[in-house]
């Protein structure tokens, strides 16, 4: 296996509760060039085991092995892609996609070379000599993508990318990220709440339980020639994700609102078509 | 005791003419430049400092506060004594009454560097000194020119306190002299002089600065 996450534990200490378990026996293993989805409800520890692999978290107990070598620290194998874009405002898109390449000792010329052929193919050639705050939500959170893809991550980890962004530039950027996931067979590894965005791209779903966050199941999808999975089977998926997801749901919102909550009168299905998950 | 109108501008254009009023002028800015360049290099020193280590904070950040709170020309009497009464006791105060602020503002700088912006370069691959120097310290920027404006504004109060009190031909010490020969005319037109530099700078370099600045780190 590519990459293994085994017996994985994690705690953080809360003011008023003390102790609370995010994580509790995560074990997990990822083919090299697979695209695996998280969902769950918010609260239930996704992000922390993307920040586990990541390395800017050290976890408890367990441990997590890229092609058998350890995680320890933070390194530019595993390059994150944040929910949002967290590009450095005082550099231009040129200097904030070669930041990590100049890093990686590339040489000046061969990063920029890079970087712009990078940039071109995430449709910004026309703005490499901006800087941040001249671009739209979209388009940042484009070259924050572009920064990453440009170091050739082992894996990417993407920590609900495109959750601040309008619906459109959303489906723009799936096909986008579906095109470039083919060219480059880089292994991603995609946190999301949104079931269909799961079901869409990735072959592997994995449906977090909440407090402690664990895995409750696994789903795989089929997909089709062009990358993505054909309608019938993503209702059908996302439906059967939504069943195993409900009990999760109802249990953040009973502790949100109070045992007086009832999931029948309030029911999560009555715009389950048009708006699938993103109220999780 | 007050001049007209005419007799205070008559003076300030023939002293610019003659050069009295430019060498003052020259003699005060070139010794806040270097009083202020001190205090800011060891005002983000210290800053570093307070901001790396929590034993510094919880002693010399507590003790810079309070020394934040002493108006700087009241180092002055013990100015004198170390360094007698001459230029580098003006330094003195005018360094002293920048670092400070200098210092506070670079520590909630360090201190304020988004978490995501420091994740993203750890994961990139920064560590040390680059992670310094293209993080931190970029990203600060914008507090710390909120806190040099500041800085700059105590440094100038401390810079004429001290000319006035103390000597080196600033446009301080063109004070005293007019008093000393009753010239009001020329203290008048001094203290136009003080206004005009104080107000430039503030406004057309630092406050242009500060919103630029903050246009680009997209803070407003």
């Amino acid at each position: 296996m590519y990459l293994t996450i085994e017996g994985i534990e994690k705690s953080f200490s809360h003011q008023e509760k003390g102790q609370i378990k995010v994580l509790d026996n995560i074990n997990l293993e990822v083919e090299k060039g697979q695209f695996v989805s998280i969902v769950g409800p918010s609260g239930c520890g996704k992000s922390t085991l993307l920040y586990l692999i990541a390395g800017l978290e050290h976890a408890d107990k367990g441990e997590i092995h890229i092609e058998g070598k350890k995680v320890t620290s933070a390194g530019p194998d595993r390059v994150v892609v944040f929910q949002d874009d967290g590009l450095f405002p005082w550099l231009t898109v040129m200097d904030n996609v070669t930041y990590g390449l100049l890093l990686k000792k590339i040489p000046k010329k061969e990063a920029e070379l890079k970087a712009r052929e990078m940039l071109k193919m995430m449709h910004l050639g026309n703005y490499i000599d901006s800087y941040p705050h001249q671009l739209s939500g979209g388009m940042k959170q484009r070259v924050a993508i572009a920064r990453a893809l440009v170091m050739e991550p082992e894996v990417l980890l993407m920590d609900e990318p495109f959750a601040a962004l309008d619906e459109q530039t959303r489906m723009v950027l799936h096909k986008e990220l579906i095109e470039i996931w083919k060219k480059t067979k880089v292994t991603i590894f995609f946190i999301t709440h949104n079931i269909r965005e799961a079901v869409l791209l990735s072959e592997k779903i994995i449906v977090f339980a909440t407090r402690p966050g664990k895995i409750k199941a696994t789903f795989t999808s089929t997909r089709m020639k062009d990358g993505f999975t054909p309608n019938d089977s993503t209702l059908f998926l996302e439906k059967q994700i939504l069943e195993v997801l409900q009990e999760e749901i109802e249990k953040v919102l009973k502790e949100e609102m109070g045992d007086d909550y009832n999931f029948k009168t309030d029911n999560l299905h009555r715009d389950s078509s048009d708006n699938l998950g993103s109220h999780i | 005791m007050f001049p007209s109108f005419l007799e205070v501008m008559k003076t300030l254009i023939s002293g610019i003419i003659s050069g009295q009023i430019l060498t003052a002028i020259g003699a005060s800015l070139s010794r806040l430049l270097i009083g202020f360049t001190i205090a800011s290099v060891l005002g983000l020193f210290l800053g570093y400092l307070i901001w790396r280590y929590k034993l510094v904070e919880d002693t010399l950040g507590f003790l810079i506060t309070a020394l934040q709170s002493i108006p700087s020309i009241v180092w002055f009497p013990l100015a004198i004594i170390w360094f007698g009464m001459n230029n580098m006791a003006i330094l003195f105060i005018v360094t002293i009454g920048a670092t400070w602020t200098i210092t506070v503002s670079a520590t909630s700088g360090f201190k304020n560097v988004p978490r995501l912006y420091q994740n993203v370069a750890k994961t990139l691959g920064s560590s040390g000194t680059h992670f310094l120097r293209t993080v931190i310290f970029p990203s600060s920027v914008p507090q710390l020119i909120s806190g040099l404006r500041i800085a700059w504004a105590f440094a100038w109060r401390a810079l004429m306190a001290g000319e006035l009190l103390g000597a080196g031909g600033g446009l301080g010490q063109l004070l005293e002299a007019g008093r000393s020969l009753g010239q009001m005319d020329l203290v008048i037109s001094v203290m136009i002089i003080i206004g005009i530099i104080g107000t430039v700078m503030d406004n057309f370099v630092f406050l242009r600065l500060e919103s630029k600045v903050q246009k680009k780190w997209g803070l407003s």
